[in-house]
């Protein structure tokens, strides 16, 4: 509610900012950081302004949408990496997000930033007995995480295996016929969320990390987009942007996390979050929800009540290129 | 402020040395213009359209670019094969060669960097790399590990030759005291940042083909081949077209590190080889597409055996020559020898780490015009910044630049 007034000056020339500025490096760990950030900002705003390009941009973008907009994604592009900021910043950029959607589309969404709640950890089991390969889970990925249409990008892999071998390489992952196919059994890959997860430490700038609940997360704002992450992933759990993303305004999931499903950019990574705006809520990620023979298992691995916890318990379990030493929360079983 | 007034002088002169050539001097640096404007243009359509007009894709998600970038960590890292001897060892033989070197080095290192950030799918957002206002994931990433040593590497080797130029433009012999110690770290500096490099790769347990111990020393081995062969192809170049006159011993004494390294090369190379296919394991399979190709898809095999034929060929020539002691086809041995290397380490390195994919997939990388257009624009910049840097260190070294205090 506090944008309209951000910038009460009624201008892009940021004078009206100062005192938001100033509250960076308040009630924050890294104050440091961001208090230099913050005269780094200020800095880029004196030239700006001194090269009289704030000031054209007062007079000649006259448009009061326009200007709102424009100052908007100067604080988005300055902002700090989400893992730093405190609760009062990352109020104010979800706030930020929500506003410049409506502007631009006129629609509302909902953008969360809960946290992890105590004593939980996410995990995930997927009945190879029970996968028929209908593929409704990548589907359903693709609806609830607004992933990129025009690329057709999808987060799950559904691999069809002949009868007698798990061999990856001799798997069908784009197949085209009715299922499922005599003689064949079915597989499904995605983010496993290691709990020693290569691609955080192949991060050179931090974008990405493992939560407290154990979901792997990246936050696209912070992200540069230069694929290291992609080289460090054994299980082909990542993907890049290559383009602007495109969703069609009405099959934009409004429901959004700011580590999850919120609309990403053109040159930035993102990957399965294990439904975070779903699971954070107390919901099944919609890939578990969508299953029609209920192959996939969700559940806190922390909970001795929990059906993840059941399977593990009194089940044959198996995880994939366990010797990479990576501890996937993703389990097979078999019925 | 003395200092400072100095250094500005140097500066003007420069550019008006830089200014000044034969007709085909001028024509060098048009084409190189040309070129740059072309990578320009190529990378501003790739700037407003996205990394979709680039040949990568989910599968290969590092190419063109990334495989220039390894291959010129090399050729900066092998400079010191120049400043070693001559500032450290006090072999004065290279003194003359040595300028040219490090300016090689820092061209080199520049032409990293940009091919590093042309690869970012967000080039406005890499002030997050920056210590202090981004954050820097050290010492956990090897990448970051990497932007450290590089900024490092091309720091020193701008200030030594800076310092020793200053002082000769001012008439003055360079003070040892001064340069030494920051030669003696740029040696080690050189070995580290190829190391770091190839522990990029090399620390990828999922990129079975990366993943092997012998890749830093081979890179070390490849660097050192490749780097000074170029060099020498350099001084050749600059013995024909201009006045300042490199000993032929310089060049013996290039062509024997050229030649042990090339050999060297050879035998890590065959050591891989009998890794990779003598028992074929799973982890071999990019080694199989590299060579043979995998399931009808080979678009690699036939740079493959050029690189190979070139690299036994070059090997060889240098072989011989050392034998015999003339140099006749030293620079056929070098163009050959840098050819071979730039096709091995990198668009052969760097694509078969990820064919076959994580889960056995084979999609093939093709580069695009967009990112040819962008590589040659950064090549020719590297080009361009070399010519300035070394006409400017020539004319400085053969006094035809001078300090004048006119006050």
């Amino acid at each position: 509610m506090d944008q309209e007034n951000t910038c009460g000056h009624n201008c892009t020339c940021g004078s009206g900012k100062n005192a938001p500025v100033e509250d960076h490096g308040f009630n924050q760990t890294g104050d440091a950081k961001t208090s230099r950030r913050g005269a780094l900002k200020k800095l880029t705003l004196g030239l700006l302004a001194g090269g009289g390009m704030a000031a054209s941009s007062c007079s000649v973008l006259g448009d009061d949408i326009q200007k709102e907009k424009n100052s908007l994604k100067w604080d988005e592009f300055f902002k700090d990496n989400y893992r730093l900021m405190s609760k009062k910043e990352k109020n104010e950029t979800v706030k930020r997000l929500e506003r410049l959607y409506e502007l631009n589309s006129g629609k509302k969404i909902n953008v969360s930033s809960t946290g992890a709640t105590e004593n939980v950890l996410f995990g995930h089991a997927f009945n190879i007995s029970k996968c028929q390969g209908y593929m409704d889970c990548v589907n359903a990925c693709v609806e609830e995480n607004n992933q990129d249409r025009s690329s057709q990008m999808q987060y799950i892999r559904i691999h069809e295996h002949k009868n007698g071998q798990i061999n990856f390489e001799l798997a069908e992952d784009d197949y085209f016929h009715e299922v499922p196919a005599a003689g064949h059994f079915y597989m499904g890959t995605q983010c496993y969320h290691c709990e020693n997860p290569p691609c955080v430490e192949a991060c050179p700038v931090g974008a990405t990390w493992k939560e407290e609940d154990g979901i792997v997360v990246i936050d696209y704002d912070w992200c540069i987009g230069c694929r290291y992450c992609m080289a460090a992933c054994p299980y082909d759990g990542r993907r890049f942007n290559w383009q602007e993303p495109q969703v069609p305004e009405n099959e934009v999931n409004k429901d959004q996390h700011y580590l999850g499903n919120r609309l990403r950019k053109s040159g930035v990574m993102e990957k399965c979050t294990f439904c975070i705006q779903r699971s954070r809520n107390g919901k099944n990620p919609a890939c578990v929800e969508a299953c029609p023979t209920g192959a996939r298992i969700f559940g806190n691995l922390l909970d001795p009540n929990s059906d993840i916890r059941w399977v593990l318990d009194n089940k044959k379990v198996f995880r994939l290129k366990e010797d990479l030493g990576t501890e996937p929360k993703f389990w097979y079983f078999m019925d | 402020m003395n200092q400072l007034k100095i250094f500005r002088s140097l500066v003007k002169d420069s550019i008006t040395n830089a200014m000044q050539g034969p007709r085909t001097y001028h024509w060098w640096m048009g084409i190189l213009t040309f070129f740059m404007l072309l990578g320009a243009y190529s990378y501003y359509q790739q700037l407003s359209k996205g990394l979709v007009v680039t040949g990568m894709h989910d599968n290969v998600s590092w190419g063109l670019y990334i495989s220039n970038f390894t291959f010129l960590v090399g050729v900066a890292a092998a400079s010191v094969m120049l400043v070693m001897p001559t500032y450290v060892l006090k072999d004065v033989d290279f003194s003359k060669a040595v300028l040219i070197g490090e300016g090689l080095a820092v061209a080199a290192l520049v032409m990293c960097l940009a091919f590093v950030t042309v690869d970012l799918g967000g080039p406005a957002r890499a002030w997050h790399l920056i210590p202090i206002i981004g954050l820097f994931n050290w010492p956990r990433s090897m990448l970051s590990w990497d932007v450290l040593v590089l900024n490092g590497y091309l720091f020193i080797n701008i200030t030594i030759p800076l310092y020793i130029l200053m002082s000769r433009y001012q008439n003055k012999e360079p003070n040892k005291k001064f340069y030494l110690p920051g030669a003696m770290i740029s040696v080690f500096w050189a070995v580290g940042i190829h190391m770091v490099t190839a522990f990029l790769y090399a620390g990828l347990p999922a990129r079975p083909f990366w993943n092997s111990s012998l890749l830093g020393p081979k890179f070390l081995a490849s660097a050192f081949a490749a780097g000074p062969a170029l060099i020498i192809i350099i001084l050749e170049m600059i013995n024909r077209f201009t006045s300042f006159k490199i000993e032929e011993k310089s060049l013996a004494k290039l062509a024997l590190v050229v030649t042990v390294a090339a050999q060297i090369n050879l035998i890590m190379l065959g050591s891989e080889i009998f890794k990779e296919f003598y028992t074929q394991t799973h982890h071999s399979l990019s080694a199989v597409y590299l060579y043979f190709g995998l399931h009808g898809h080979s678009g690699l095999v036939p740079w493959t055996y050029a690189s190979l034929a070139l690299n036994i060929i070059a090997t060889g020539i240098l072989t011989f020559h050392l034998i015999i002691k003339s140099y006749k086809w030293l620079t056929v041995a070098c163009i050959c020898l840098f050819v071979a290397i730039w096709i091995e380490k990198g668009m052969g390195l760097i694509i078969p780490g990820f064919i076959p994919g994580s889960w056995g997939e084979i999609v093939e990388y093709t580069p695009t015009w967009i990112e040819v257009g962008v590589t040659i624009g950064i090549w020719a910049m590297g080009a361009f910044l070399f010519t300035v840097l070394v006409k400017s260190a020539i004319g400085i070294e053969q006094g035809k630049l001078r300090f004048k205090d006119s006050v």
